[in-house]
């Protein structure tokens, strides 16, 4: 009891002026549960057959989250077809597992992932593998949130350090050029605007009746957005490379590409890992902004069983269901990317 | 930036409507399955249940077009589509039919190029405000908040209301539904504004409806049917006839369970004959048995509107305007002769 005492009392009152702020945070944090907790554990319904059960209690309605769980993961995924999206979360766990050992982080491991997003998407589509063929149309919920944020993070990456190396090259003023007014057209423009562009004007374009799939009109607009902001990070990263590394690749005589990929990138790349991941994360969160060209990502499976006139009115569990979920992925981004720079900066400090 | 977009998207419009001329039922033939645009998420209209199958009355229609067709209620690829996606989805070939709660008026048919078949649901925009408010009547909503949703006749209609009667009304634009919905029944609006049929959803779907009513004026006239792109005529009239023969039915007391029996019967109208094998059917590429297969798969108009969105639905819509003309509503049919 004098322990949590002394340790309250030194951490939570150490100055009058800390202590108030302290009580304040304190007892806003207890507003807060006192509202939240009644709603969500107390008087919420766990089990229901149906939503007059629910409406009844006043709580919360997780028998809802329940009910509509293979929705808000799988999307339209065809029922008898399940367990090929089951086994494509499994895989991207599989991924995450075998990336969190720091023996893992090489080179190797983008061949890794980009295997796992190819075989994962012929998992889904199946034609390749001889399962009945399932259209890009029926693929959603977490799977497709999984399948834009993966191949948007792989693609992305390779384009961004493509477009910085551009930018950053005196020689050849052209290719400058082009990368110059690409990264400053595409950040000078919302991200739902590229969208409304890919799923509205695109269409206009093409033939009539030739359809590309939303789906990778989607992905090519996250990943061309996307790598115009990691371009600028990159860019931070060469930057900070100082001019003696560049001198001393050049007396050595290794041409351009051995210069940048063996002296430059790896030190500049390693230099920007935190931002990096920071717009891995906001790629990520990005992603749920294709609810507006009518795709049923994560989100948008989420508020669609939130309209099912069966379900009417549970909106809010299904919002802090996503909530949870959104903050698992994030989180766990973020861990892993402090995991890597510790261990990079301590292994390669020269 | 919204009107920038909507400009532009005419424009492109304008562009491609005349390109496109291929007749629409050889595509749909030739591909097998009838695309359909529907709204995204629409209680009772069209929504996914808990198995990812779609359900509502738009829904159904997409459906019966299909029977009509194919004789299979399952060869529709459904298309989800935003307010501001789906005209564009219609005019590019995307889709062959949109069937997505859709008003119909003049500035659609005449600067979108879009034909509109008979009307499905006849709206009407009205209010909804709590009892404890004490409000009566919607002119009663000066310096009032409304939560509307944008990009809808619904947010025009709002504003022509407010200039005609002299109000002041501060409108809280929300882009989706539920969000729309909850601003609502959580106290940041003291009305929220659509069409009746989905007030009257909102309302079942709240703790305590005896806490909410609907104003008495309903300030718009909503008729909402499915269209398809001007230019192919016959297409046109599939789609116009398919829902035709789904009201016809139901004057004529043929349903899905006894369809069968009335198209064996020795004793059976002409009326009922014309519509269950229709000679004329053939000039615009459908079947004799169309209306047949579509009322034995999906049901009469009155089938779908209960199933849906009637009184035994979770939404609990009265017919009313939705009535058969014989019943004192708007529903009414030309002659399949």
């Amino acid at each position: 009891m004098s322990n949590i005492f002394i340790w309250g009392r030194k951490n939570l009152y150490p100055t009058t002026g800390q202590g108030i702020i302290s009580i304040a945070i304190v007892s806003l944090v207890g507003l807060v549960l006192w509202n939240f907790l009644p709603w969500s554990i107390f008087n919420a319904v766990w089990v229901a057959d149906n939503s007059d059960v629910c409406r009844q209690a006043g709580g919360a309605c997780w028998a809802f989250i329940w009910e509509k769980l293979y929705f808000i993961l799988f999307g339209f995924y065809p029922a008898e077809e399940r367990w090929r999206a089951w086994l494509v979360l499994a895989l991207f766990l599989g991924g995450i597992l075998y990336s969190g050992r720091s023996k893992s982080w090489t080179l190797s491991l983008i061949v890794v992932w980009l295997g796992l997003v190819v075989s994962m998407m012929l998992l889904l589509n199946g034609t390749l593998l001889g399962l009945p063929t399932v259209e890009t149309s029926y693929w959603g919920g977490l799977v497709l949130t999984i399948i834009l944020a993966m191949t948007g993070i792989i693609f992305s990456y390779p384009f961004g350090v493509l477009l910085a190396l551009g930018r950053a090259n005196q020689r050849l003023p052209v290719i400058r050029g082009i990368c110059v007014s690409i990264i400053e057209i595409i950040r000078g423009v919302p991200f739902i605007s590229l969208l409304f562009m890919a799923s509205l004007m695109l269409p206009l374009f093409l033939p009539s009746g030739f359809v590309i799939p939303k789906l990778v009109r989607a992905i090519v607009a996250v990943i061309i957005f996307s790598g115009c902001y990691l371009a600028e990070t990159v860019r931070g990263g060469l930057a900070a490379v100082s001019r003696g590394q560049y001198e001393a690749a050049q007396s050595l005589g290794l041409s351009y590409w051995k210069t940048m990929g063996l002296v430059i990138l790896p030190q500049a790349l390693s230099k920007v890992i935190q931002p990096t991941v920071g717009s891995f994360i906001s790629l990520f969160i990005d992603t749920t902004l294709v609810v507006i060209i009518s795709m049923y990502d994560l989100l948008g499976a989420a508020r669609a069983a939130a309209s099912d006139s069966a379900w009417l009115g549970f909106a809010r569990e299904a919002y802090v269901f996503l909530a949870l979920i959104y903050f698992a992925f994030c989180y766990t981004l973020s861990k892993y990317s402090r995991r890597l720079e510790k261990d990079i900066l301590t292994k390669k400090v020269h | 930036m919204k009107k920038y977009i909507s400009i532009l998207l005419s424009f492109s419009i304008l562009i491609v409507s005349g390109v496109l001329s291929a007749d629409t039922l050889d595509t749909v033939k030739s591909r097998g399955k009838v695309r359909c645009g529907v709204n995204t998420a629409l209680a009772g209209f069209s929504a996914p249940d808990s198995q990812g199958k779609w359900v509502g009355i738009d829904v159904d229609v997409c459906r019966a077009v299909a029977t009509a067709i194919f004789n299979d209620p399952k060869k529709v690829e459904f298309v989800a589509l935003s307010a501001q996606q789906r005209f564009t989805a219609l005019q590019s070939g995307e889709i062959d039919l949109l069937s997505r709660n859709t008003t119909l008026t003049l500035q659609r048919e005449v600067g979108l190029g879009l034909l509109f078949a008979d009307v499905i649901y006849y709206d009407g925009q009205g209010f909804l405000v709590t009892k404890k408010s004490g409000i009566k009547s919607a002119k009663q909503l000066n310096r009032r908040t409304v939560c509307v949703q944008p990009g809808t006749t619904t947010e025009l209609n709002l504003a022509d209301f407010a200039r005609n009667n002299k109000i002041n009304l501060k409108p809280v634009v929300i882009e989706k539904f539920s969000d729309s919905v909850n601003a609502y029944i959580a106290g940041r609006c003291d009305a929220y504004t659509t069409d009746a049929s989905g007030l009257a959803a909102i309302r079942t779907t709240v703790k305590d409806p005896d806490a909410h009513i609907i104003l008495p004026e309903i300030i718009s006239k909503e008729p909402l049917a499915p269209a398809v792109r001007q230019g192919d005529d016959k297409w046109y009239n599939i789609v116009n006839w398919t829902i035709r023969a789904l009201v016809t039915a139901e004057e004529l007391g043929i349903d899905s369970a006894n369809v069968a029996r009335i198209a064996r019967s020795s004793n059976i109208t002409q009326n009922a004959k014309r519509l269950l094998d229709s000679e004329l059917a053939g000039q615009i590429g459908l079947t004799r048995s169309f209306a047949y297969n579509v009322i034995s798969k999906i049901g009469n108009y009155g089938e779908i509107f209960e199933k849906n969105i009637g009184v035994n639905s979770p939404l609990k819509l009265e017919r009313g305007l939705n009535n058969l003309w014989t019943n004192g509503g708007l529903q009414y049919a030309p002659p399949f002769r």
